[in-house]
Parts: structure tokens; C-alpha cells; sequence
């Protein structure tokens, strides 16, 4: 009733379908690294530069948590630094420009946050005059 | 037991399924100490507003409405199916149905009703939430959405009596006359609703729509506190609320 | 026993391909849906549910009736239902798979619907449909698939399958109940907010899935050499006659209610389901369609002549269906918002769109029965019970 060249061929097609992210993963690291525009002015982000590469994600969760369930506002850094949680006022007040920073990062990375659909990303500020 | 192929493969979706439940792994990262409230905020047990109907003229062209519709960037979209409205008017017939009869004084009925969400003690729209998106918060009363895990089911706008609630049936941004970069839009899929401001609260200063009203029509403060305006406003002048006898206790208290 | 889907005639592929053609075209419009927003429906600010959730609570109806047959089966040890199990199990399987798509086409954020298991919330009730509604459609996956197993190689069942069968009573009770609990828990919508609420949801269910299975097997029947026996059906009839008429009973408590005790909030939707208010009547036809057709039923299904001929029962089990769906697939979840809170009317007419999406799912619901059924004819027919 099987045919077991069907079978054993359609196994390694699916695992090869499967596997795509892998590999896809894998030709994607061929790519250079985009030079990040980093703020002019200041010299220290919110935490240490390894801490936010690996965990802005998680920080920004959190804030928003923190401001939205909990009404809270004021975030203390390893530091000592106060900083407002707030994505727009405190993260685009350093890192001015989302498509020069976030953005060209994200696009290496392959991640879209979704968080510009709502809040107003710097590119988007006077925009919407029209009608 | 010789293993066939139908065990075989009822073994593994079976152990497929369980690896797949395994709860993800919990995340070491803790921040919570680090995060106080910001020290400008202003604190009450329970936000409340007093509307004071005698004072209003209504004659200031909607002051109140245009400053909440501003700075939190609700759209303007001329199709009443699918507009969005923080803050409206109704007329008393309208506001307070259960209410009205063909004896109302002129002066009552030609009066159109600011209405707004009523930050209830017992608000129904959390109670049905199925993701805890709406909620009230603990701390100062006011009825939030987390607009960041809204599915967009709108059984909330089923349980809220008092139509509070608007869905963006529609991507608002085109219809935003100008965007405050201060505060994020919403995105087309998602409830939204009046949040008190809590925004302008957290930094110390009182909802727009109140410091807009120049003649004094709305008073803004804690329920709890026997001395705050609100409260004094109240054991002064007789006062209603929208739809009492379903019991979700509205914050919002009118004076006609 | 999948392999059976695959072996087919002519018209069996011309079914299958018209059904694929409709899942595509509903999946086209859904594509749109996703991409433009909810506007392209018919709901709106005032009527903020509409089709797609009526669709939902029909089809946890039909689902929630295979208790009407496991039980005169497994409680009653009424043999001769034994042959339809298998039909109302699998039905069961393809309405649910149904009604968890159109809840899904109908929130307006799908790709953040993981937060619902993420959330767990058990003051929501519906919280409790999505758990029991993979569950439901688990469970007789499951028992429907070991017992046409068991079938098959002509074996008792197996202890647990029995298990689960007893464990699906219940819970057939209870998923049908909480989705009733999503209406009648909300204050401020006076059309739901109604005790009889839950038992009606019942009674309707229990009508709505037998007169089903009846239309189907008659179809089995002139298709395939499988039919089932007509003490099945007639006992079918029987349990579909009294839920009718304990449902005109339900309605008509419920009307006495409320247009005696004449409270505004309570009797307003009822006024604009029967006269229309102010001029506004597009669901006027369609309430006094649903009452006129429940009772044209209930009258041929009485005649102990009618109901022997198979083409007046179907007839009837034709013209309760289209009765059963009025009240509880398009009336009752539109009208709850009609008039709305603040005492305005806003109409409500789906949509284009939502009426293909619809369609779409309903063809999918109707392939995955369709193959279900496949098996469970070709089982039978291979064995020679028949
Ligand atoms: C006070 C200004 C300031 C604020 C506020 C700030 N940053 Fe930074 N950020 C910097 C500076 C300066 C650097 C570069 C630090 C370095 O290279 O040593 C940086 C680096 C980073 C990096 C690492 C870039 C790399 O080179 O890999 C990330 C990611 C980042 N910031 C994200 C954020 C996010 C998210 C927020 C908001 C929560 C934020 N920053 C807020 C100033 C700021
Ligand atoms: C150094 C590179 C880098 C920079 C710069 C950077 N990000 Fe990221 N970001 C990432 C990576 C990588 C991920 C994906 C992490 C993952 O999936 O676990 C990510 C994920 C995120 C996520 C979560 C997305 C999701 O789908 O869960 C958010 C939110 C985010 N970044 C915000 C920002 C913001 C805001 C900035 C600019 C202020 C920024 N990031 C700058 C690398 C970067
Ligand atoms: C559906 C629209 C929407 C999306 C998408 C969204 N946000 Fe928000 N977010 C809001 C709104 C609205 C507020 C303000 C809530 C309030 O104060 O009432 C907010 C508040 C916040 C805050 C706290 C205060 C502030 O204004 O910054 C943070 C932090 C935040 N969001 C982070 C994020 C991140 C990170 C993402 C992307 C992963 C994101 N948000 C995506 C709508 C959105």
C-alpha cells in the first residue's frame, strides 16, 4: 500500500521544509552589520550596552507593564539614573531616529516590533495633516 | 509488545504534545524593585468626576471634547458606525433613558449630557475581558485597557451599559488631524475608551477635558477622600448617574 | 481508515472541489478582512456582534446535540442508535471546528489571540468556550475515530473510549451552557439578560442537531447504501418534537414576561423584533419567520401520518432548521444591540465580505464532515453491517 520511495522522499522534504528557518538563519549571518547612529550628546543608555542589546525587549515590556497595570513611572537603573518609562519621551529622546537605530538593527535581526503601528515613531511626527 | 506503526506514531504525537505544553522557560529577570511611581503623581483611592450641568452653557463649541480628542489622538470619523469617541454628548432623553418622560422642563431637554466612561466600582466590561486587557486598577480606581494585549473581541463593548467603548473598525491614523507624538495612537483591531488621563495624573496634572472647561462644569478628585471637590461638590447638590440600578457604581456624577 | 477520504466517484470530487473553491473564496475575502479592518462587516459602534458570532452559538448548538444520541444510546441502551453515533460525533467535530473559526474571524487582533490561553481568566465566560470547545471537538474526534476502529475490526469498545463518552455528556451540558452565560451575563442588554437563557440554548440545540442528522442520513441514504433505521429516525423525531415544542414553551414564557411586566428595557428589542420601531423593521420578517416556522413544524411533525413519509419530515426538518437558525444564528445576537444603550436604533446588515467569509468556513466545516463521513460510510460499507 506505501510506497517507500514516496515516503522516505516526502520525510526528507518536510524536514527540509522544517528546517528553513535554520538554514535561512544561517545564510543571514553573511550579512555585514549595519552602523547604528548612536547619540551625539550622551554617552550612557539606560543600562550597560551588552544589558540592552541583549534584553531591551524584555526592559520595554516590563515598562510598559510597570506604566499601563501598575501606574508606576520612574525607573532606577543599575546606575543610579532616573529615567521616565515612557517608549517615546526617554528611548527617542536619545535615539532620535528609529529608522537609523531600531530600525536598521531590527532589519538585520529580522524583527518587526509592532509598536510603531501606534506609538508615533519620529518619521511619523506632522504627518496626518492632510485631511 | 512489538511496536507497530500506529503506536509508534500515537507514542509520538503524544510526547510531541507534551513537549510543546512544557511551560516555557521562566525568564531571570527581575525589575520590579526599580520602579517607583513618578514623584509629581497624583494619588487617589478612587478617580471621580462631578458634572455640573447648570453651569453648562454649551456654547463653547466643545472645548472639553476637542482637548481629550487632541492629545490622545482619537480620530475623527465621519461614519457614526464606525467612529471612535472618547468623550460625547447626548441629550438627557439619550444619557439617562430610564429617565426621561414627556414632562422634562425645556431646560433639561434641550441640554446635551457630557458623557464619558464612568470608571465604574464594579465595571462589567472587566469583569467579561477574556485576556485581563480591561482592567481596574487597584491603586486609583480607573478602569484601563492594555492596549497591547487587546484581541479586539469587543464582549466588552456587549457588557458595557453605558457605550463607552469604540472599536477602530478602521486604521485611525489617516483621520488624526494632527498626531501628539506624546501619546500613541491605536492601531485598527483593537477597543478603546476615556483612561482619566492617567497620563497627565502620573505627571502630576488633571485630565484635559477638565482643565478645558472654562466655566467650571467639571470637577475632578478622589471618591474617597471626604474632603477632596468632588466629594464636597456632592454632599452639596443633589445628583444622578447613568443606569444606578444595574449596580456597576459609575464614578461619574451628574448635577442637573 | 484516512486513506478512505481518498477513493471516491465522480460526484464525490465534484463535491470536494466546489467545497475547496468556497474555502478559497472565503479565505480571499478573510485575506481582505485582515487587511483593511473590521469595517468591511456590517457591525458597527452600536451593533458591535453580528454574524459571525451568531454563527458561533448556532453551530455550539448543533454540536452540543450528539448528547441527545449517546445518551438514549450508552444510558438507555437504546440499540438502535448505535448506527448514528459515529454521523452525530463527527458532525459535532466539523460545527465546532466551524465555531472556533468564526469566533477567530471575528476578533479584531487574531495574530494576539495565544493571549487568551496566555491570560487565563476565569471571570470571562468566554474563557470557558475556548477551553471547552477544543475540548468537546477532542473528545468526540477521538471516540468517533476508535469506535469506527473498533468497528472495523468488529471489537468492543475499549474501557476509556467508554469513559470519555460518559465524560462528553456533561460536558456537552456545560459548553452549551457557558456560551448561553456570555449573553446572559451582561447587564444593560435587556434582550439577554434572561434566566430562561441557558435552557432555551438547550432545547434549541436538541432540536436543531436531530432535525440535522435527519436531513443528513435521508441524504446518505439516496447517496451510498448505508441507511439507518427507521426506528432511529422516528426516535429522533420524537426528541426534536418535544424540544420544539418545550422551546415555543421557553418563548412564550419569555413574551409573557416581557410584554406583561412591560419594562422598557426589557421589552424594546422584543417591539422592534415584532413591529419594528419607528419604521425600523429589517428583522421583523425574519422574528415572525422564526415563529411561524418553529410551529409549522411542530404541526407537520404531530400528524403521525406526515412524519413516516420521509419527504414531509425532512420537509419539517427543513423548516425547523431555517427556524432554529432565525432565532439563534442571525436575531439573537444583532437584536441584543437594537435598540442600543442610549435608546437609538442602528440597524445592522452583514456585509459582502462577512457573508463570504462565512461561506468559506461553512464549506470547510462541511469538507471536514464530509471526509469524516467518507470514512464512516466505507468502514460500514466494507464490513457489511449495513
Ligand atoms: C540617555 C540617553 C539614552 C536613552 C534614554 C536610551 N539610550 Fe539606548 N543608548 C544610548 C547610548 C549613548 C548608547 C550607546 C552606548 C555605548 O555604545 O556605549 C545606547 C545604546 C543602545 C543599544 C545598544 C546598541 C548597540 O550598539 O548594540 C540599544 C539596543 C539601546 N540603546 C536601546 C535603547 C532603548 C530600547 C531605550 C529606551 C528604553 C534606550 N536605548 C534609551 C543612549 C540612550
Ligand atoms: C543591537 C541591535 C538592536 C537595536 C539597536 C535595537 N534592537 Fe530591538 N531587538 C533586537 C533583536 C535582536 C530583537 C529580537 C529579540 C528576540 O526575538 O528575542 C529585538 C526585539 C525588540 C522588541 C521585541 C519585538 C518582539 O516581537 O517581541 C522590541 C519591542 C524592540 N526590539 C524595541 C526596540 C527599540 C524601541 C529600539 C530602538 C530604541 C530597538 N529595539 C533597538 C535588536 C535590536
Ligand atoms: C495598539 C496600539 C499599541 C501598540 C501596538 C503598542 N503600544 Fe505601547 N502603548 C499604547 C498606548 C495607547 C499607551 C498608553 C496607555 C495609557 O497610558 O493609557 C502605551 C504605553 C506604552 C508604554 C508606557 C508609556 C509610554 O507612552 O511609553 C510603553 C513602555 C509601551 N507602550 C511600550 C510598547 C512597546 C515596546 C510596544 C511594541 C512591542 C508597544 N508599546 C506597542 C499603544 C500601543
Amino acid at each position: 500500500m506505501f510506497n517507500k520511495g514516496w515516503v522516505i522522499g516526502g520525510i526528507i522534504v518536510f524536514v527540509a521544509a522544517a528546517a528553513f528557518p535554520f538554514y535561512w538563519y544561517q545564510i543571514g549571518q553573511g550579512k555585514p552589520f549595519p552602523k547604528l547612529e548612536l547619540p551625539a550628546k550622551e554617552k550612557r543608555c539606560v543600562e550597560s550596552v551588552e544589558f540592552m542589546r541583549a534584553n531591551h525587549m524584555r526592559l520595554l515590556d516590563a515598562w510598559r507593564i510597570a506604566v499601563v497595570r501598575d501606574d508606576l513611572l520612574i525607573y532606577t537603573s543599575t546606575k543610579g539614573d532616573k529615567f521616565e518609562m515612557n517608549l517615546h519621551k526617554t528611548c527617542i529622546g536619545c535615539h532620535t531616529s528609529t529608522e537609523r537605530f531600531c530600525n536598521r538593527c531590527h532589519d538585520y535581526n529580522d524583527v518587526v516590533p509592532p509598536c510603531w503601528d501606534c506609538h508615533v515613531a519620529p518619521s511619523e511626527i506632522g504627518k496626518g495633516e492632510q485631511s | 509488545m512489538t511496536l507497530t506503526r500506529r503506536k509508534f506514531l500515537k507514542a509520538a504525537s503524544v510526547a510531541a504534545l507534551v513537549v510543546s505544553a512544557r511551560p516555557s522557560a521562566g525568564r531571570a529577570f527581575e525589575l520590579k524593585g526599580r520602579m517607583s511611581p513618578g514623584p509629581k503623581a497624583l494619588q487617589a483611592g478612587q478617580w471621580g468626576m462631578g458634572v455640573d450641568m447648570n453651569k453648562c452653557r454649551g456654547n463653547c463649541r466643545d472645548d472639553c471634547l476637542a482637548a481629550c480628542h487632541e492629545i490622545h489622538n482619537v480620530p475623527y470619523i465621519p461614519k457614526p458606525e464606525h467612529e471612535v469617541k472618547w468623550l460625547f454628548l447626548e441629550p438627557y432623553e439619550n444619557a439617562f433613558p430610564e429617565r426621561s418622560h414627556r414632562f422634562l422642563s425645556k431646560r433639561v431637554r434641550e441640554k446635551n449630557f457630557f458623557l464619558l466612561c464612568n470608571h465604574c466600582e464594579d465595571p462589567p466590561c472587566v469583569r467579561v475581558c477574556p485576556t485581563q486587557a480591561t482592567f481596574k486598577r487597584q491603586k486609583d480606581g480607573i478602569v484601563m485597557i492594555d492596549y497591547h494585549r487587546c484581541i479586539g473581541c469587543r464582549f466588552c463593548m456587549a457588557a458595557c451599559p453605558y457605550g463607552s467603548r469604540s472599536f477602530n473598525f478602521r486604521d485611525p491614523r489617516p483621520f488624526i488631524k494632527k498626531i501628539n507624538p506624546e501619546y500613541p495612537t491605536r492601531h485598527r483591531g483593537v477597543v478603546e475608551k476615556c483612561n482619566f488621563c492617567q497620563e497627565l495624573l502620573e505627571v502630576g496634572r488633571i485630565p484635559a477635558c477638565v482643565e478645558a472647561c472654562k466655566e467650571g462644569v467639571l470637577t475632578f478628585g478622589d471618591l474617597e477622600d471626604p474632603t477632596s471637590v468632588v466629594r464636597e461638590l456632592l454632599s452639596e447638590k443633589p445628583h444622578i448617574r447613568r443606569k444606578p440600578d444595574l449596580g456597576t457604581g459609575p464614578s461619574v456624577f451628574y448635577i442637573t | 481508515m484516512l486513506e478512505k477520504t481518498l477513493h471516491g466517484g465522480k460526484g464525490y470530487w465534484i463535491w470536494v472541489f466546489a467545497l475547496a473553491v468556497c474555502i478559497g473564496i472565503g479565505f480571499i475575502a478573510y485575506l481582505y478582512q485582515l487587511r483593511e479592518g473590521m469595517w468591511v462587516t456590517g457591525m458597527s459602534r452600536d451593533v458591535s456582534w453580528g454574524f459571525y458570532i451568531s454563527q458561533f452559538t448556532f453551530l455550539v448548538g448543533v454540536a452540543a446535540s450528539v448528547l441527545m444520541v449517546v445518551l438514549p444510546l450508552y444510558l438507555h441502551d437504546f440499540k438502535a442508535f448505535a448506527r448514528i453515533t459515529a454521523l452525530s460525533q463527527f458532525l459535532a467535530v466539523g460545527t465546532l471546528l466551524m465555531s472556533l473559526l468564526f469566533v477567530f474571524s471575528d476578533v479584531g487582533m487574531p495574530m494576539r489571540i495565544l493571549n487568551v490561553p496566555l491570560n487565563p481568566t476565569p471571570g470571562s465566560m468566554l474563557f470557558y468556550d475556548t477551553v471547552f470547545l477544543p475540548g468537546f471537538m477532542l473528545l468526540n474526534l477521538i471516540i468517533g475515530w476508535t469506535a469506527m476502529g473498533a468497528e472495523k475490526r468488529e471489537v468492543p469498545l475499549q474501557w476509556w473510549v467508554k469513559a470519555l463518552i460518559y465524560l462528553s455528556m456533561p460536558w456537552a451540558v456545560v459548553m452549551h451552557t457557558v456560551t448561553a452565560f456570555i449573553y446572559a451575563g451582561t447587564p444593560g442588554r435587556g434582550f439577554w439578560m434572561t434566566a430562561i437563557m441557558a435552557p432555551r440554548f438547550l432545547v434549541t440545540a436538541f432540536a436543531a442537531g436531530p432535525a440535522l442528522l435527519i436531513i443528513l442520513a435521508t441524504i446518505i441514504k439516496t447517496l451510498t447504501r448505508f441507511e439507518v433505521t427507521e426506528k432511529a429516525i422516528q426516535k429522533l423525531v420524537t426528541i426534536m418534537l418535544y424540544a420544539l415544542i418545550i422551546d415555543v414553551f421557553f418563548l412564550g414564557v419569555e413574551y409573557f414576561t416581557v410584554f406583561y411586566a412591560h419594562i422598557p428595557e426589557y421589552a424594546l428589542t422584543f417591539q422592534y423584533l415584532f413591529l419594528g420601531i419607528n419604521g425600523n423593521c429589517a428583522l421583523v420578517p425574519w422574528y415572525w419567520g422564526m415563529n411561524i416556522a418553529i410551529l409549522v413544524a411542530i404541526g407537520l411533525l404531530v400528524i403521525p401520518g406526515a412524519r413516516t413519509s420521509r419527504p414531509v419530515l425532512v420537509a419539517a426538518c427543513v423548516i425547523a432548521l431555517i427556524g432554529l437558525w432565525i432565532d439563534k444564528g442571525f436575531v439573537l445576537v444583532p437584536a441584543a444591540f437594537i435598540p442600543n444603550v442610549f435608546g437609538r436604533i442602528m440597524e445592522y446588515p452583514p456585509s459582502w465580505v462577512e457573508l463570504t467569509i462565512s461561506l468559506g468556513i461553512y464549506a470547510l466545516g462541511t469538507l471536514i464532515i464530509t471526509a469524516l463521513y467518507k470514512v464512516v460510510i466505507s468502514v460500514r460499507e466494507e464490513t457489511e453491517i449495513l
